[in-house]
């Protein structure tokens, strides 16, 4: 469903990765590798249309796409390193507010529910700014729960995130996997996801 | 075997272009006057700085009455001006900084539309107070009556516009070095027209030429402005994300 | 002739360092024409005396700011639409130029308005314009040096050249109604004498000086851009060779 073609990235000068070419199939999760600095973050924001390649082209459903495409915005949840959350909002409110930017149309009780869900209930009503990183972090995760689009694309969404959360985490994405999506996690660890198909990508 | 989504699955979320785009209005405004209101502290010192700027030019100059009265129409225009100038860095800044502001582009609504929702919160929340306090600061430099109203119509039409140049301004200088005064030097060259007509108001009426012709102007460049901004924001805006 | 093939900066650096001369010589010998009919030929003016020579260089500045600037935003046009970094280039050597011929055409008309009014500054429009078009071009330069990634810098001052290009004739009438109001009559702070056709002859001659000036100056920076930016391409490296240009 996605596929990069010859794709290459520059930071300034330097050259993070040059001819680059990969398909991620629909139930397939790639897990992208590498040391800091490697690209990891730049492959991830121009798969998602935020940024034009130095060369190359990425192809979404058999269709080269443009950044900012816009089958690539009614497609893509991208999450990148900063949650994405204002600090004055409370957390239902934020995660109201991104699941609303997205277009999705849903009912106010399920927000309560995707909180639940990632035990977060008690904290609904405080302002984000009290929330810890990983309790930041699982709002994120709450985010991705009430998502419905095909393409995920997680930067590093294991941070911060303790035992429970990684295994709320993983089972978001076999979840998302299995009724057939696909994802690109960047991560510096591969996360073990047994029953589904999983490839690794190593930036370096 | 996974096949691929069916529509079932992932349903297409995409709205329609023309709701999509109100909607983007609707989310975009909303969010950002919550906010706002939340930092009311902000906004309060946002309209003492233009009350204080006010103030300061009698003390600097003379407290003369007639002097005054051709100070006046100049003096509550130009503050009206820096106070926006003042505010305009946030309206991108903090988006950018906690990656909001990718989810933004990211989304599917228009962006010129989620632009223009923002550029209206900060109209509502910078532009508004300043001409309703207009008036009575007007009392300060001797202005009342027809002119009063003159220059406060010219301000409801005028201060919309330095809102909707100023976020040019501010998505193209997102998280450079020297941010506020290089906002500062991009946007007030483009802002005189405004200045010129909004503050020529108060002489037209002294010489009872009627504002007919400077409120149409005002009222045209607006008109520009709505249609042209959110774009040129807009691409400002993906530029600064690349 | 495919010109084409000139869009791309190691095709065009040759091309540019092979034009210089002919637009720098033919620049010289130009302004050294038009100042000697400007200041030698034409006659002594009626009202003006010697004074108003200075507008051979004033008027001719003032029109190379005024040109330059939609130059600029024609070539930000094209980095926009077509995302080359020739365009991008080209835009950013421009800026410079543009500003100077600004600032002499602020200060001849400052000279010309002493003798003539008795004033270096009277906020006539054409000269308040001019000192906005000069913040102008101080924005777009200023951004240029702000912004650390080349093609960010072209787009962003790509924008920003564009919004200006589209507000400079509002700029101009409004502050031209702002001036006839205030003055009383639309005559400008000081204007030109009745043109003798020498004098014509004479603006003529150092306004293609000027605009030849311009180009060579333009391209010499273009060159200094292209090296700049492609440092650590390959035909950048190969240009120490003798005989290349």
């Amino acid at each position: 469903m996605l596929e990069a073609i010859d794709l290459a990235a520059r930071r300034g000068s330097s050259h993070l990765f040059s001819s680059l070419s990969f398909s991620v199939e629909p139930g397939c999760a790639m897990f992208v590798t590498g040391a800091n600095g490697t690209g990891k973050t730049t492959l991830l924001r121009i798969l998602a249309g935020l940024g034009a390649p130095f060369a190359g082209t990425v192809r979404w459903r058999g269709v080269d796409v443009a950044p900012f495409a816009q089958t690539l915005r009614d497609d893509v949840a991208y999450c990148g390193h900063l949650p994405a959350l204002k600090d004055e909002l409370t957390a239902e409110e934020n995660l109201a507010a991104l699941v609303t930017l997205t277009g999705e149309s849903v009912a106010a009780s399920k927000f309560r529910d995707a909180l639940a869900s990632v035990a977060l209930e008690r904290q609904a009503r405080l302002p984000a700014r009290a929330l810890s990183q990983g309790q930041r972090r699982r709002l994120g995760l709450a985010r991705l729960s009430l998502s419905r689009r095909p393409l995920w694309l997680l930067d590093e969404p294991a941070t911060a995130l303790d035992s429970a959360g990684i295994a709320l985490l993983k089972r978001l994405l076999s979840g998302h996997l299995e009724r057939g999506g696909c994802a690109l996690v960047a991560t510096h660890q591969p996360l073990e996801l047994p029953a589904n198909e999983v490839r690794a990508l190593s930036l370096s | 075997m996974i096949s691929e989504p069916t529509a079932a699955t992932f349903q297409a979320t995409a709205p329609a272009s023309d709701s999509g785009a109100w909607a983007g209005v609707r989310w975009a405004l909303a969010r950002d006057l919550r906010l706002a209101l939340r930092s009311r502290a902000e906004l309060g010192v946002q309209l003492l700085f233009y009350v204080i700027v006010v103030s300061l030019f009698p003390l600097a100059s003379t407290p003369e009455r007639n002097q005054l009265a051709l100070m006046g129409p100049g003096v509550l225009w130009v503050a009206a001006l820096l106070a926006s100038l003042l505010s305009l860095p946030r309206l991108f800044a903090s988006d950018y900084a906690d990656g909001t502001l990718e989810q933004i582009a990211l989304s599917p609504y228009p962006l010129p539309a989620l632009v223009s929702g923002k550029m209206i919160a900060h109209w509502l929340t910078t532009g508004l107070p300043v001409v309703i306090l207009a008036p009575v600061l007007g009392l300060q430099y001797g202005i009342d009556g027809e002119a009063m109203a003159a220059l406060a119509a010219a301000l409801l039409i005028g201060t919309p516009i330095l809102s909707l140049l100023g976020a040019i301004g501010a998505a193209l200088t997102l998280g450079l070095r020297g941010g506020g005064s290089l906002l500062a030097l991009l946007v007030l060259p483009l802002c005189v027209p405004v200045l010129i007509f909004g503050a020529g108001t108060v002489d037209a009426v002294h010489a009872g030429l009627g504002v007919t012709a400077n409120l149409s102007l005002l009222g045209a460049g607006l008109l520009v402005a709505i249609v042209g901004a959110p774009l040129a924001a807009s691409a400002a805006v993906r530029i600064a994300l690349d | 002739m495919n010109f084409f093939r000139y869009s791309s900066p190691s095709t065009f650096y040759p091309l540019a360092g092979k034009l210089i001369p002919w637009f720098g010589w033919s620049a010289l010998l130009l302004a050294i024409v038009g100042l000697w009919i400007g200041f030698g030929l034409a006659p002594t003016d009626f009202q003006q005396g010697e004074a108003y020579r200075i507008i051979f260089i004033h008027v001719a500045s003032a029109w190379m700011s005024m040109f330059i600037y939609v130059v600029m935003a024609f070539w930000s046009a094209l980095a926009l639409g077509f995302n080359t970094r020739l365009s991008g280039m080209m835009a950013q050597a421009l800026a410079p130029t543009g500003a100077l011929m600004t600032f002499i055409a602020l200060w001849t008309g400052a000279l010309w308005g002493r003798p003539t009014w008795g004033t270096y500054w009277a906020w006539d429009a054409r000269m308040t314009s001019e000192l906005i078009l000069l913040f102008l071009y101080f924005g777009v330069i200023a951004l240029r040096n702000a912004i650390d990634d080349d093609r960010r810098a072209d787009r962003a001052c790509g924008v920003l050249a564009l919004v200006g290009v589209v507000n400079i004739p509002i700029i101009y009438f409004s502050v031209q109604w702002w001036n006839t109001l205030h003055q009383g009559s639309s005559v400008s702070m000081v204007a030109a004498p009745k043109m003798a056709a020498i004098m014509l002859a004479g603006m003529l001659v150092m306004a293609i000086a000027v605009w030849f000036y311009s180009i060579a100056v333009v391209l010499m920076r273009v060159r200094c851009i292209i090296l700049e930016r492609e440092r650590g391409v390959a035909w950048t490296g190969q240009l120490t060779e003798p005989g290349t240009i």
